[in-house]
């Protein structure tokens, strides 16, 4: 029955990540995002929060909650209303740690998952995208062959979030039938790492580019069935972090609305602002719902691609024209480096680009 | 709970009023598109008959807020707004001219029973339940004042006990129905005391066929030509003193005009319902369209590979969706007797906006197909557009969602 209410368990989990993100990641996020750098207390901190380890099954030493998408999405929200870069760094490890929960064999889940039970945080990364024109996941340039029981990888990725230190990476090639994952140890040979990468946004997150030089890898670090699911997992994880993202530029434009007065009274009770800001907390509204939905979707096990991907696509729309819209009610102040509105566009940007690069 | 699936009821209700859309309404909209100004009687008498129960907002007994939380009780929360959203888009989606002609307590019943004393929901809201089909009509809009309606100039005088009316009314979705031509009623606004301002604003219940009320006009309209619009004028139209919905007394300003402009939070949630009805018959047309010429949607594939066909009708299905999720929140909202004015605002800027850049761009993508008169996906562009004007229009729904975030009263943003 229609529900729009997060349960108990829900709510305290997201009061809990909402106040980590409050108190800890959007003081950092000017900072980091001018240094390119994460303080790796927080990312520890972050680590003891749990997030990573609570849906790790307790046979492979985690606590073995319920993965709910819902509660994903919750979660995402918020820790990317503290700062996106920051986000998708804390939850790079569920770059590996889901799909191998999802669709590994249980010598994949020993042998992975272990690596994330531990007292430290574990980067973790999938190599999703390809640096052409057209970039399109159902056709992979990357390329997995077969050969006596191996695997041969070939191709050239990028938008690889904290490949250099990432315990595994998850690698998306074109196989005989389709989109093809493997499951690589960073020492694999003939995988190499590239400079790091400079981005409009996104500067605190180390990403990087990557190439598959005649990569061989053994069969068992397939991955086997059907990928959708765990892309349907990212897009909703992806939309719910433009929503938090969203929901930052809004709220602050709208104090900064009420603060500034032009021609006698505030920016925010003339209608032009004022229909601009209701227009922003509609639209988000509208992208949260679609999110849930598509979230919800996805909890039943039902197959939720054609939600996923309209919430994805609505929410990535509506980020970019809503940190727009931000920017522009702040005038040029929004432009100057000294409020946060301009770096919420750069990285709101990013998201009609971003594929597989979040998990929850 | 985040869930954002029906009761099995609700489903059962609307796989019902879906076959009596399919089934009854779509063969005769083009018939009463065109034929303005005449009632499909039969299909009128049927309503009546088999679903005057159906879509009751007009008996709803809403809650009181307490506290943002939904008053605990031994009873199940109600799901009766949900599922009035849900079946008035199946009846919109049969055809939205037609659904608004349905013999029904209207607006004017959601007024008196939001402000009406127990005595006053009998005398008005009974007749309702049986005999010749009837009709209730709200009278707000005026030639010289719309969404402004604190500015109305109607008059309500007290002469001993009664009460005269004198004034315009225009835009009275089925005020000839309710004035004359069934035993209903129409709600009436009108001020008691001009210098008060909205204080002085009373909603008054004049029933069909009192002396001094005329339909002085039935609007010819682009669209939704099935229901009638009337222009209703009052020369010393008297009723009752105890025709009043609320107290007299100007100074009891929420029982006046806040009392009745609650009402809205409780309808703009089903013309929001209506507007997705509409925009789904044109989706549903165009997915219907692709699937005969053998165009296949590609969810997954990235935006810069897909065709304008599919990017658009991909935009289309998520903003219904995002209307449609909008809309159920406001409705479920009111169920749970959370106050939800910002949120019906939402969904009813939302959905009427939608419904008519959606409707428009199926006409477009339809081509000379579209834009025919031989299908209905032209008709659905004329009936959509009313959404975003009636029961306030965008612009006015704006402003009561910026007041609501900015936390501004409407002396501050207006």
């Amino acid at each position: 029955m229609l529900g729009f209410q997060p349960d108990d368990e829900q709510q305290l989990i997201r009061d809990t990540v909402a106040e980590f993100a409050r108190e800890q990641l959007r003081p950092l996020a000017r900072e980091a995002d001018e240094s390119g750098m994460f303080p790796t207390s927080v990312a520890q901190q972050a680590w003891e929060l749990g997030l990573v380890q609570s849906t790790i099954p307790e046979a492979y030493g985690g606590v073995g909650a319920e993965s709910s998408a819902v509660t994903g999405s919750l979660i995402c929200e918020e820790l990317a209303w503290g700062d996106l870069s920051l986000a998708l760094h804390i939850l790079s490890p569920q770059l590996v740690t889901y799909p191998v929960i999802t669709l590994g064999t249980h010598e994949q889940k020993a042998q992975i998952l272990s690596d994330y039970v531990g007292p430290h945080f574990t980067a973790g990364t999938a190599a999703v995208m390809e640096p052409r024109f057209g970039f399109d996941l159902n056709e992979l340039a990357t390329t997995a062959e077969q050969h006596d029981g191996e695997f041969v990888l070939n191709g050239t990725k990028c938008f690889v979030p904290l490949a250099a230190e990432a315990a595994y990476l998850l690698v998306y090639a074109r196989g005989d039938s389709g989109i093809t994952v493997f499951l690589l140890p960073q020492d694999t040979p003939g995988l190499s790492t590239g400079e790091r990468e400079k981005n409009m946004g996104l500067k605190a997150v180390a990403t990087y580019e990557l190439s598959l030089d005649n990569c061989r890898v053994p069969a068992s670090s397939q991955l086997q069935g059907d990928i959708q699911p765990v892309l349907n997992r990212s897009r909703v994880a992806l939309s719910a972090m433009a929503v938090g993202v969203a929901r930052a530029a809004y709220e602050y434009a709208r104090e900064y609305a009420k603060e500034r007065k032009a021609f006698g009274t505030a920016i925010a009770q003339k209608q032009a602002i004022a229909f601009m800001l209701a227009e922003m907390a509609m639209e988000i509204d509208a992208a949260r719902l679609l999110v849930w939905e598509a979230a919800w979707k996805i909890d039943t096990g039902a197959d939720a691609t054609r939600e996923a991907c309209l919430a994805k696509n609505y929410a990535a729309s509506m980020v970019l024209k809503v940190t727009d819209n931000a920017v522009q009610i702040l005038g040029g102040h929004g432009y100057i480096r000294d409020h946060p509105v301009e770096l919420w566009l750069r990285n709101g940007r990013g998201f009609a680009t971003f594929e597989g690069l979040a998990m929850i | 709970m985040i869930d954002f699936s029906l009761s099995p009821a609700v489903e059962k209700n609307r796989d019902m009023i879906h076959a009596v859309a399919d089934g009854t309404m779509r063969p005769i909209s083009r018939e009463y598109d065109e034929r303005e100004h005449e009632k499909p009687t039969e299909w009128l008498n049927m309503m009546w008959a088999a679903s005057k129960n159906m879509i009751s907002f007009g008996d709803s007994k809403q809650k009181k807020e307490t506290n943002g939380k939904a008053q605990t009780g031994e009873r199940r929360p109600s799901e009766r707004t949900v599922r009035s959203a849900v079946l008035v888009e199946e009846l919109s989606w049969g055809d939205v001219g037609l659904y608004l002609s349905i013999p029904h307590p209207g607006l004017g019943g959601a007024a008196v029973a939001a402000a009406g004393t127990p005595e006053q929901k009998e005398r008005f809201l009974s007749r309702f339940r049986d005999g010749e089909p009837k009709w209730g009509a709200m009278a707000i809009t005026e030639p010289g004042c719309g969404s402004d309606s604190a500015a109305l100039t109607t008059t309500a005088v007290q002469d001993g006990d009664q009460w005269v009316l004198n004034g315009t009314k225009i835009f009275c979705t089925s005020g000839l129905m309710a004035a004359e031509k069934s035993e209903g009623f129409v709600v009436v606004w009108a001020t008691v005391d001009k210098s008060a301002g909205r204080a002085g604003i009373k909603a008054f219940v004049v029933d069909h066929h009192t002396p001094g009320m005329t339909v002085a006009k039935v609007e010819d309209k682009m669209g939704i030509r099935a229901s009638d619009t009337a222009m209703l004028v009052f020369e010393d139209c008297r009723i009752p003193l105890d025709n009043i919905l609320g107290k007299a007394e100007v100074k009891q300003s929420t029982t006046g005009f806040k009392g009745v402009m609650a009402t809205f939070d409780a309808t703009r949630p089903l013309v929001a319902a209506s507007a997705l009805g509409v925009a789904r018959a044109a989706v549903d047309y165009v997915r219907e369209t692709f699937a005969v010429e053998g165009i296949t949607v590609r969810y997954t594939t990235p935006p810069t590979k897909l065709t304008t066909l599919e990017r658009d009708f991909m935009d289309m299905e998520a903003n219904l969706q995002a209307a449609r999720l909008l809309t159920w929140r406001a409705a479920w909202m009111l169920d749970q007797g959370i106050q939800n004015n910002l949120e019906a605002s939402m969904a009813k800027a939302k959905a009427g906006s939608m419904v008519t850049q959606v409707t428009q761009k199926a006409v477009e993508l339809l081509g000379p197909l579209g834009y025919s008169r031989k299908t209905l996906l032209e008709k659905w562009m004329r009936d959509a557009k009313i959404s975003d004007i009636y029961e306030g229009t965008q612009q006015i729904n704006l402003l009561i969602i910026a007041r609501r975030i900015l936390g501004y009263s409407s002396q501050e943003l207006n």
